[in-house]
């Protein structure tokens, strides 16, 4: 058995320890290289149950691969995972734990009413925060000190989706008079309404819309919101949809053989899902979506393709995993230029982000003083033989529209 | 036409609605217990469904007797040996033993199945029959028969076989049931098992209709609530004329009010009937 001599204050000892102390007390920059060696740890808060699991769990795993590609090329990052089950509620006494725990820095949460718990938590701590996604405009309005948002605002994906779909119209040679909008009357659905409403006149949207229809995304069943659109008798059919919503819409659109000439997302979640292509099999194709996506033309794009392809050959590739990667990309480039994992050398190190060389469509990564990234594009995206390709812009397209779409029974 | 379709679409609507109440209405008339873990009893159904589906390429409709069969025999071994053992406490604590229930329920599913949602793609699915400018959606059609076979084999059930009058006879007295000789003990196992495996059959149907994943249950428990409340609690008809009042009540608020407002109607319908007919429209007044 080892046995412990006493420990007794010599002469020598007293001069060792004084020694040492000295050396540190009086070399900040030796203490500074030795915290820049501490990983940073990153409070991930992703909805991975209930209502958003899916998009929850695409969001963890482009975290997670994210933290092994970065850490491979000498950043050091390690994720503390939390899950908020789809409950702003939740997200809040998540966030705490996070912090409690010694989480540097939280990322999320998707969802925009768990984003806004998030961002007042961290607030109210003094821990900076990036939301991956969440496009509420609300969440940069409040004034936060520590927040910072590389997911465009609803405002923008707007704007950017609705200038998009008079590309759409133009390359394909057909516009339509008619629209009728169905949303989610969620936050980000009413968000998303409120811009479509503010900013349509102003882009000069070809077609009137000639009825709104507001449902619960949460909802069991929309045959009757669906009987509701078929009748405004519209040429266009526009959604903001969520998840699971959308499987519901499009089976009951077949079944009531509602047929408009195309069905177009200005800017939301759905429609290019995994489950989505799943479930709805050939009645998926030919939805598009205009939304912030991935730039096949960048080099770091390539590579997360290309890993996330071997580490996830089952899973859907899609712009959840390209602003989940880019999220940890943005705290681990700050960790390193910063040195330090305090709070306040990290947001001085955000503020001063600028990062080139990114996965998504866009310019460079670059906050404004509200912590907004402003320079964001939008790509149209349609789903073809199962899957979501570009169509436009043409510099970053795969494949040329087809609108208006094929009937439902035209399909094979 | 576009008015007829709306109301047909809300009456084939609560016909599933009613199919999925009918076990919460059986229980309650005949043992006395609310089971708050109704919702997650049909999820249970879907799942295994689906997972008949998944491993056997069973179509959900041609499974729903042996999911049926199967929550049965779960549902009988449960009420012997756990739910039998509260029939006698109070009230409260029936309502903690169910919910309890409900949560280890949706934490299993969760562990075995995964948060993801999951769903069987079937072509038919899609389908719709147009008769005279009448669209009628095949699923729901499927759904609304079994809905209305389910209640008259329950009501058959009840009403002709030995077994079922000594269930009746124990919701009527229990004590003279006792004192004639009646296993009591025995005809609750077989009535909580016959509501479970309502539920169950109610579930694989629902699968064409839903999306099945763990937390799904919550929401299906307080729409077979109002249900039953609506058309009387333990009373099978009851649970049919609700399930077709909260079906319709939707379709016709949700065309011409407002779709995210349709839910409303129906706790609107429930207040209406628990202010001016407390014991629910088919209901016997206490």
């Amino acid at each position: 058995m080892a046995t412990h001599k006493p420990q007794t204050l010599s002469r020598r000892r007293v001069l060792h320890a004084a020694a040492v102390g000295g050396i540190v007390l009086g070399s900040p920059a030796v203490l500074r290289l030795a915290r820049a060696a501490e990983p940073l740890k990153i409070g991930v808060l992703l909805p991975r149950s209930g209502f958003f699991a899916t998009a929850g769990q695409a969001c963890q795993r482009g975290c997670d691969l994210a933290a092994q590609i970065l850490n491979a090329q000498g950043y050091s990052v390690q994720l503390m995972n939390a899950d908020f089950e789809s409950s702003a509620d939740i997200a809040r006494t998540q966030a705490e734990k996070l912090i409690r725990e010694g989480a540097n820095i939280l990322i999320g949460c998707f969802e925009s009413g768990a984003t806004n718990a998030m961002a007042q938590v961290c607030e109210q701590r003094g821990i900076p925060c990036i939301v991956n996604i969440g496009a509420d405009p609300k969440i940069t309005e409040q004034g936060y000190k520590f927040l910072f948002r590389n997911f465009p605002t609803s405002p923008m994906l707007v704007t950017n989706g609705l200038k998009a779909m008079g590309d759409l119209f133009a390359a394909s040679g057909t516009t339509p008079k008619t629209a009728v909008l169905m949303h989610a009357n969620d936050t980000f659905g009413q968000s998303m309404l409120g811009a479509i409403t503010a900013l349509g006149p102003k882009v000069g949207l070809p077609f009137t819309i000639v009825d709104t229809i507001a449902y619960d995304p949460k909802a069991r069943d929309l045959s009757i919101e669906v009987t509701k659109a078929k009748a405004a008798h519209a040429d266009l059919h526009m959604v903001v949809t969520r998840s699971t919503d959308a499987i519901l819409m499009i089976r009951e659109m077949v079944k009531q053989k509602y047929e408009p000439m195309g069905i177009v997302s200005p800017g939301s979640p759905g429609m290019y899902d995994g489950q989505f292509f799943k479930t709805l099999g050939k009645y998926s194709d030919y939805c598009i979506t205009n939304i912030a996506w991935m730039n096949p033309k960048q080099e770091l794009e390539n590579m997360l393709a290309a890993e996330y392809a071997k580490a996830y050959p089952n899973e859907d590739y899609e712009l959840n995993i390209g602003f989940s990667f880019e999220a940890i990309l943005i705290a681990a480039d700050a960790h390193k230029r910063a040195g330090a994992t305090a709070s306040s050398a990290l947001v001085e190190a955000l503020r001063a982000t600028n990062i080139g060389k990114r996965v998504m469509i866009g310019g460079a990564i670059k906050f404004d003083e509200k912590g907004q990234n402003v320079d964001q594009a939008v790509a149209a995206v349609q789903n073809r033989d199962g899957k979501a390709v570009v169509i436009l812009p043409t510099d970053v397209a795969v494949t040329k529209p087809v609108f208006p779409m094929p009937g439902w029974q035209q399909r094979t | 036409m576009l008015y007829l379709n709306i109301i047909l679409a809300g009456l084939l609507t609560g016909a599933v609605y009613a199919l999925m109440a009918f076990g919460l209405s059986v229980i309650y008339g005949v043992i006395r217990i609310v089971n708050f873990a109704h919702g997650e009893m049909m999820v249970i159904g879907m799942f295994a469904a689906f997972a008949l589906y998944r491993w056997l390429h069973l179509d959900p409709i041609a499974a729903m007797p042996l999911v049926a069969a199967v929550l049965f025999l779960a549902g009988y071994a449960l009420q012997r040996s756990l739910i039998n053992r509260f029939v006698t406490q109070p009230e409260p604590i029936q309502f903690l033993l169910m919910i309890a229930l409900a949560m280890v329920l949706t934490s299993t599913m969760l562990i075995v199945f995964g948060p993801n949602a999951h769903n069987v793609q079937l072509d038919y699915a899609f389908d719709s029959y147009e008769v005279g400018g009448l669209l009628f959606d095949k699923v729901r059609v499927f759904a609304a028969a079994g809905a209305l076979v389910g209640a008259a084999l329950l009501w058959g059930f009840f009403q002709f076989t030995r077994t079922g009058k000594a269930i009746r006879a124990c919701a009527d007295n229990n004590l003279g049931a006792q004192v004639v000789g009646l296993d009591v003990a025995r005809l609750y196992g077989i009535t909580f098992g016959l509501g479970v495996a309502c539920v169950g059959a109610a579930g694989s149907l629902m699968l064409l209709l839903v999306d099945v994943q763990p937390y799904l249950a919550t929401d299906y428990t307080l729409l077979a609530f109002i249900i039953v409340i609506l058309g009387g609690l333990g009373r099978i008809g009851g649970a049919l004329l609700g399930g077709l009042l909260v079906g319709v009540s939707e379709a016709l608020s949700g065309f011409f009010i407002d779709p995210s407002m349709k839910s409303m109607f129906s706790y609107g319908l429930l207040i209406l009937v628990l202010l001016l007919r407390p014991q629910g429209l088919l209901g016997r007044r206490a």
